[in-house]
């Protein structure tokens, strides 16, 4: 063929003229261009195809057209050779959207390749046909994703996620549809599919919260095996999610300020107002409580702070600054401080946020100082950048090692910072009083500087602060008189006739004189020195006009025949205004009032001051400007939307009680619930405790209450106590409803734990029924010290059966429990066989009753009965309670005296660090850790399990070993034995 | 997300582009080389540069600009992190990540960058996952392959993607299982003119080359794990058993990796392995000024202070520098004006020193800023936190491995001022 188009070419090269040869074959070169790549790829030899996409994809890389090879590559879709499919692939995404028409030549290839059995090539042939930008297909696609999105395999889930931002761009009108598979997507349990789904939720629907209640906690648990991207999507959008849902942990603080704001400012005449403003405010102040959900997202996210990965680091960072309480955010700034080691553009981004950061919550950072300080090889945007922190951080206690930081910065050879430097400087002067002489001298001494540079920026900044206090600096304004005569930064000259100008009754034999130089030069001068020279003018003819009408006149007339339009218009103001003539208005009469005004210094704020309106870590909030797509960060609403549309229906007994429960009578039950709820927590308010605890509470609350009623009616007619039973129970349920909501989502989450952690060795094991003793049957059993999910009363307890015999072992069960009054056991369900060799693990509850009392009880096989026990310690039967410091001292205040047992001890020598005491007491007890202020003390904080009495221990470390140790309960008997424990705990 | 990939050398040629959207015109890094032109230094490009329907945002590493393009709002540092891990792939693949490097592999890059993102969002980053897609380029297999004409994708499907340790391969196989990790500690410190130290900070980090065979589950253990601060991890590692025993248990990726980096606190004295005597003075008038720098070893725990090297910015007011090195060798560029000196081995009986004249502009007066003084050093078989590891066993495999755990120190950035 080719040498058919050559012969033609022939004849007609006869006919035409010669100029025309030059454009031919160029065209014909552009035909024939890729004539050998095009045979290559028509060739059966798969390396010759290899080969030929090999170059054609090193053009695409290099920004080369490679479009008319389309049909040749196109052919070869079908391939067998792997590597030539997947270059085929790279071309095919590339020139499809140009191609439409033939690209569809390829699709039924990727249909065949969704059926195939293999999930990868499934996902693959997904992959590449959703990149395809071609609109015909849109129903195929859809389809396409439709049907991943219910595939078995979590990768090609995970695909149909990708793909459906894709389809979106391509066909918005989509959406609705999309929006059902992303529903459906964001129900998968699995960790690959999470961060996918959501990504294509921030991008096809963000703004449908409505989809991510039920979700949530699931996304919350799921996070911390999320792959590090998804992370980062799924952190920004729960924080977009919390801000709608949850409450301001901060409210009251903020409440706080507001009022006494409104207090300072009030006048009498807006006094009933306020007062009513007040009440109300105070009506507000209701004690806050966290959330579970609020708390569950932010202990999740925490661990993230350990990511190597800056991206996750700033998310969680912003998390935490936006939802956390005050007291908490503190945590985000070691992280974001070691960020600062990474690479120049992770630093630059991460110290804007820094900024943002610092003048919202200055206290944060301030132990990081020094990890802000410049170093000389810093490039210049970071060194401004760390400038701006430091000069957000300073206060007057640090302020002295600050400015001898700073005196060093301005001995750099990088003008542009020295300059910033000085501004720094200047701002510091103004925001903090006492410094602000020795910085204004500092600055003076600079005017000496041999930088042009330099001088003028501290002229300009020495203006400033004169402002503030011009009466004790006429020296400064003479010595800045001087350097008139030699300083040609315009800003600067333009500072100094300013500064003459406003004062020239302090240097009123300098100001004329300079007047006089400057009309000297004036025409030479820039615009903006000019209009100053106006000023300066116009306000030493109001003020000593004996001596400088000539001038003034003499200037107004330069002036007023001036290039720039500006001037002569200024020009022609001025003379109006203070040149008495006939004609001039009233305004005249005022000349002096208006120019000799007393103005008010200039703030000099930082350019960061509220820019955390935008979410930090944006790109909106970097560049102080809303980026396409940016989703605002909505405020806390007033009061918080119904937290029960979080709940998620497990299928499981308990769970299937409630959801009976929530028909028309547990809608009702709702409200109760939550007034209860707030109750309860009230004392640990603004701890943003879990409500865990208290909603534990509030179960044993009904608990008790029904237990005492149980035995009056004892006596009672069966039918009636039956009926009564249920009633109650009906009523238990419902006020327990919140206990086992927390509870089972510690549930959900422990699970979790559990399969990606494996238990770690600090929990100790026990044994219940010796190998020997058992027949080969082998049963250990530990205190998992997790929440036991059916009855929040009730302790864990682990049980691990070995069978070690050579039969199975058939409907391993419990029987005949012998307990003390009040203890109750909730049995595991019977396990029906165990082969040989193998270990089975199964959790039972026991209610112990808050008493060390050996819980007996038959286990039983199917061959033999074993009498066993289960004794717990002390530091068992309590659970852990998260306090905050004050909580922790009022409740302390409530159990004195004999409540309170106090003891003397040595302690052990490997307990030197409070580190070790902690791990010392919390593997005793289950109890929590309390913030405290002071490192001499460590404080703990538990509740019994059963009755929910509150368990404090302090323990106050003194010189030489010696420490004493507190503990306050309600329940004596419990505290005495639990001194006892952690006393031989620490003096190991 | 990412919308396409710019990748810029030094001399503002474009020399690769990729798109995972719809094709953006490289008339878009115009905008870019605008603020390149703007930017007194190349490190000085602000990383995000906004345009009228684009955002560009730019990491610089091997002198390469790459430069992404992106339509909406997105975290920058997503980005941003994700562009290093680019580049560290492309290191991890051919060695080096230069011009010539990426050009001579143009097409195992823009497979790479295939597999990196889908639709501009993340899809697999791992480089054990990666390395099953595609095997990395090596010399025998390039011959290999020009002769059997196979190729360097991965004949299997990557498994990596479905598995619970999405960071580690299948079906290792080693003769030798061996295990090594490198404690590296480095020194960001800044020192003033009276030779006191302003600010101090010890980062370190543990690297591992791990090649075991299966499914290994190691732990580490330190001596001393209160002296870490704050630590950040690879994914592999179990946080919840960091928390409760600080121990470091994990199914290591196969091959290098890092496998924590750790800060150790500010409150414990730093030690300084080296002191500076410096003597830098310019006399008002003359065209000549004085330039006398010593060495010496101050706190080394007993071990030699290696591989040291000096360097300085001089005042642009220097012309030349005559001086005399009593050990190493020195370099002077009158244009950059800057100084360095390699020193080599710190001998404490004998100091190091570099001595001699600065001549000046004549007539220029004397520049008042003093310049600071950069140190590089290495201390081998020393941490200088004092962290040290126990031990490290394995479970789950049957195989007794070689272990092996070396420490070093190094200068960060670690400056004296004058």
């Amino acid at each position: 063929m080719i040498h058919l188009i050559m012969d033609t070419f022939l004849r007609y090269l006869k006919e035409r003229e010669q100029e025309q040869l030059v454009k031919i074959l160029s065209f014909m070169f552009y035909i024939f261009r890729h004539d050998d790549l095009k045979e290559m790829l028509d060739s059966n030899k798969d390396s010759l195809k290899l080969e030929a996409m090999k170059r054609i994809v090193a053009m695409i890389a290099r920004g080369k057209n490679t479009s008319d090879l389309f049909p040749a590559v196109v052919k070869n879709v079908a391939c067998k050779n792997i590597e030539v499919k997947k270059l085929v692939y790279v071309y095919l995404v590339r020139y499809a959207e140009e191609q439409q028409d033939l690209a569809l030549l390829s699709i039924s290839t990727f249909q065949r390749g969704l059926k195939d059995p293999n999930q990868l090539i499934r996902a693959s042939a997904l992959r590449v046909l959703s990149s395809i930008r071609v609109t015909i297909i849109v129903p195929i696609m859809m389809l396409a994703i439709k049907e991943a999105a219910s595939d078995m395999s979590p990768y090609v889930r995970k695909t149909a996620a990708h793909a459906i931002p894709k389809l979106h761009s391509l066909d918005p009108e989509q959406k609705d549809q999309l929006i059902e598979v992303i529903e459906k997507l964001l129900a998968d349990k699995t960790t690959l599919v999470a961060g996918s789904v959501v990504m294509a939720f921030e991008e096809v629907c963000p703004d449908r919260i409505d989809l991510i209640h039920k979700n949530y906690r699931k996304l919350c648990n799921l996070l911390i095996d999320v792959e590090e991207w998804g992370q980062v999507v799924i952190i920004n959008m729960l924080t977009r999610y919390a801000r709608t849902q949850f409450l301001n942990p901060n409210i009251n603080e903020s409440l706080l300020e507001d009022s006494s704001e409104k207090a300072f400012y009030a006048s009498d005449d807006e006094e009933d107002e306020d007062k009513k403003a007040e009440a109300a405010a105070l009506v507000k102040r209701k004690p806050y409580v966290m959330d579970p959900d609020h708390r569950l997202l932010l202990r999740n996210t925490k661990p993230l702070l350990q990511s190597r990965n800056a991206a996750v680091v700033m998310a969680v960072a912003q998390l935490y600054f936006h939802l956390a309480p005050k007291a908490e955010v503190g945590i985000i700034a070691k992280a974001l401080v070691r960020l600062m080691r990474s690479h120049s553009e992770v630093q630059y981004v991460v110290l804007q946020n820094v900024a943002t950061m610092t003048i919202k919550r200055r206290g944060m950072f301030e132990p990081y100082l020094k990890s802000f300080y410049i170093r000389s090889t810093d490039p210049t945007q970071i060194k401004i950048l760390k400038l701006e922190v430091l000069t957000n951080l300073a206060n007057e206690t640090n302020i002295s090692t600050i400015l001898r930081e700073f005196q060093t910065y301005i001995k750099s050879m990088d003008k542009d910072f020295v300059a910033a430097s000085i501004q720094a400087i200047g701002r510091c002067a103004t925001n903090i009083g006492e410094v602000r002489d020795t910085c204004l001298n500092g600055l003076v001494q600079l005017l000496s500087n041999r930088d042009e540079l330099v001088v003028a920026e501290s002229v300009v900044v020495i203006k400033k602060l004169l402002q503030m206090q011009p009466e004790q600096h006429s020296d400064i304004i003479k010595h800045m008189a001087k350097l008139i005569d030699n300083i040609q930064v315009p800003m600067a000259r333009a500072s100094i006739l300013w500064l003459i100008g406003e004062y020239c009754e302090h240097v009123p034999k300098i100001a004329p004189d300079v007047l006089r130089k400057m009309a000297k030069t004036f025409t030479n001068e820039e615009d903006i020195v000019k209009l100053q020279i106006i000023n300066l003018a116009a306000k030493l003819y109001l003020t000593n006009s004996k001596q400088t009408k000539l001038l003034t006149q003499y200037v107004l007339n330069l002036a007023k025949y001036d290039q720039n339009y500006d001037i002569r218009d200024r020009a022609r103001f001025i003379r109006q205004l203070i040149v008495p003539t006939d004609k001039s208005g009233a305004l005249s009469k005022y000349a002096k009032k208006l120019f000799l005004a007393l103005k008010p210094a200039p703030v000099l704020e930082s350019p960061f001051k509220d820019r955390d309106h935008f979410q930090l870590g944006s790109l909106s909030h970097l560049l102080n400007a809303k980026a396409g797509g940016y989703q605002e960060l909505p405020e806390w609403p007033e009061s918080a939307p119904d937290p029960s549309v979080r709940n998620v229906e497990v299928k499981d007994s308990v769970c299937a009680r409630r959801t009976v429960l929530t028909g028309p009578e547990g809608a009702g039950s709702v409200p109760v619930n939550m007034i209860l709820l707030a109750h309860l927590t009230e004392s640990d308010s603004g701890s943003g405790s879990e409500s865990a605890s208290a909603s534990d509470e509030s179960g044993s609350g009904s608990e008790s209450e029904e237990s005492g009623e149980e035995t009056e009616s004892e006596k009672e007619e069966e039918d009636e106590e039956k009926e009564k039973k249920r009633k109650k129970r009906l009523d238990k349920t419902k006020a327990k409803k919140p206990a086992e909501e927390s509870a089972e989502r510690c549930a959900i989450h422990t699970s979790y734990q559990i399969n990606t952690i494996a238990p770690s060795g600090s929990i100790k094991m026990y044994e219940l029924l010796h190998r020997i003793t058992g027949e080969g049957l082998a049963v250990e059993y530990c205190f998992s010290r997790q929440p036991f999910s059916p009855d929040p009363n009730m302790v864990a307890v682990q049980i691990q059966f070995t069978n070690n015999t050579n039969s199975e072992t058939k409907n391993l069960h419990i029987e005949e429990p012998r307990l003390q009054s009040g203890m109750r056991i909730r049995e595991f369900a019977e396990i029906g066989l165990q082969p040989t060799g193998e270990s089975v693990t199964v959790v039972m509850g026991i209610d112990f009753c808050d008493s060390t009392q050996a819980a007996n009880f038959q286990l039983c096989t199917h061959t033999r009965k074993f009498f066993v026990s289960i004794q717990p310690p002390v530091g068992e039967l309590m659970t852990p309670v998260f306090l905050t410091e004050n909580d922790f001292k009022k409740e302390q205040g409530k159990l004195m005296g004999m409540n309170e047992i106090s003891e003397k001890l040595t302690l052990g020598e490997k307990c030197v660090n409070e580190h070790v005491i902690v791990e010392r007491v919390t593997a005793t007890a289950n109890l929590s850790r309390v913030p405290c202020g002071s490192d001499k003390e460590c404080r703990f904080a538990g509740k019994t399990v059963s009755s929910g009495c509150l368990v404090l221990v302090t323990v106050t470390t003194k010189e030489g070993g010696r420490a004493q140790l507190t503990v306050n309960c309600e329940k004596m008997v419990i505290g005495t034995m639990l001194v006892k424990d952690i006393m031989q705990a620490l003096s190991q | 997300m990412i919308h396409s990939l710019f990748l810029i050398n030094a001399s503002g040629d474009i020399f690769l582009e990729k798109h995972w959207k719809s094709v953006v015109s490289r008339s878009v890094c115009d905008y870019f080389f605008e603020a390149l032109e703007r930017a007194t230094e190349p490190e000085n490009v602000p990383p995000v540069i906004p345009t009228p329907h684009h955002f560009l945002i730019n990491v610089l590493r091997h002198r390469i600009y790459f430069v992404a393009v992106i339509q909406s709002e997105v975290p920058p540092l997503f980005v941003i992190e994700f562009l290093h891990r680019v580049v560290d792939t492309f290191q991890d693949y051919f060695g080096v990540c230069t011009e010539a490097a990426i050009k001579d592999n143009v097409v195992v890059v823009y497979e790479l960058l295939e597999e990196m993102l889908d639709n501009g969002f993340p899809l697999a980053t791992e480089s054990n996952i990666l390395k099953e897609l595609i095997k990395p380029p090596t010399i025998l297999r390039t011959v290999v392959n020009t002769i059997t004409g196979s190729t360097n994708v991965g004949e299997q499907l990557p498994t990596g993607q479905l598995s619970v340790v999405p960071w580690r391969r299948t079906g290792v196989k080693y003769t030798n299982n061996e295990a090594y990790f490198d404690v590296v500690e480095e020194i960001d410190a800044i020192i003033d003119k009276s030779g006191s130290t302003i600010t101090a900070e010890i980062q370190g980090v543990v690297d591992a080359c791990v090649k075991l065979t299966g499914m290994p589950d190691l732990t580490l253990s330190f001596m001393n794990p209160r002296l870490l601060d704050d630590v950040s991890f690879h994914p592999c590692v179990r946080f919840k058993r960091w928390e409760a025993e600080r121990i470091l248990s994990f199914i290591p990726p196969d091959g290098n990796f890092r496998l924590l980096s750790y800060h150790v606190s500010s409150q414990n004295l730093v030690a300084i392995p080296v002191y500076v005597k410096h003597n830098i003075s310019f006399r008002e008038g003359s065209s000549q000024g004085r330039f006398e720098l010593t060495l010496g070893p101050k706190q080394t725990m007993g071990k030699a202070v290696e591989s040291v090297l000096v360097s300085s910015q001089l005042p642009r007011g220097v012309l030349n520098a005559n001086l005399n090195p009593s050990q190493g060798t020195y370099t002077f560029d009158p244009v950059t004006k800057l100084l360095s000196w390699d020193v080599g081995k710190i001998n404490p009986q004998k100091l190091p020193s570099l001595k001699g004249s600065m001549s000046l502009q004549t007539g220029a007066s004397k520049p008042d800023e003093n310049p600071t003084i950069n140190i590089q050093f290495k201390i081998q078989q020393l941490a200088i936190s004092g962290l040290k590891v126990n031990r490290l066993d394995m479970y789950g495999e049957k195989y007794k491995p070689f272990k092996g755990i070396k420490y070093m120190t190094k200068a960060g950035k670690f400056q004296v001022r004058t």
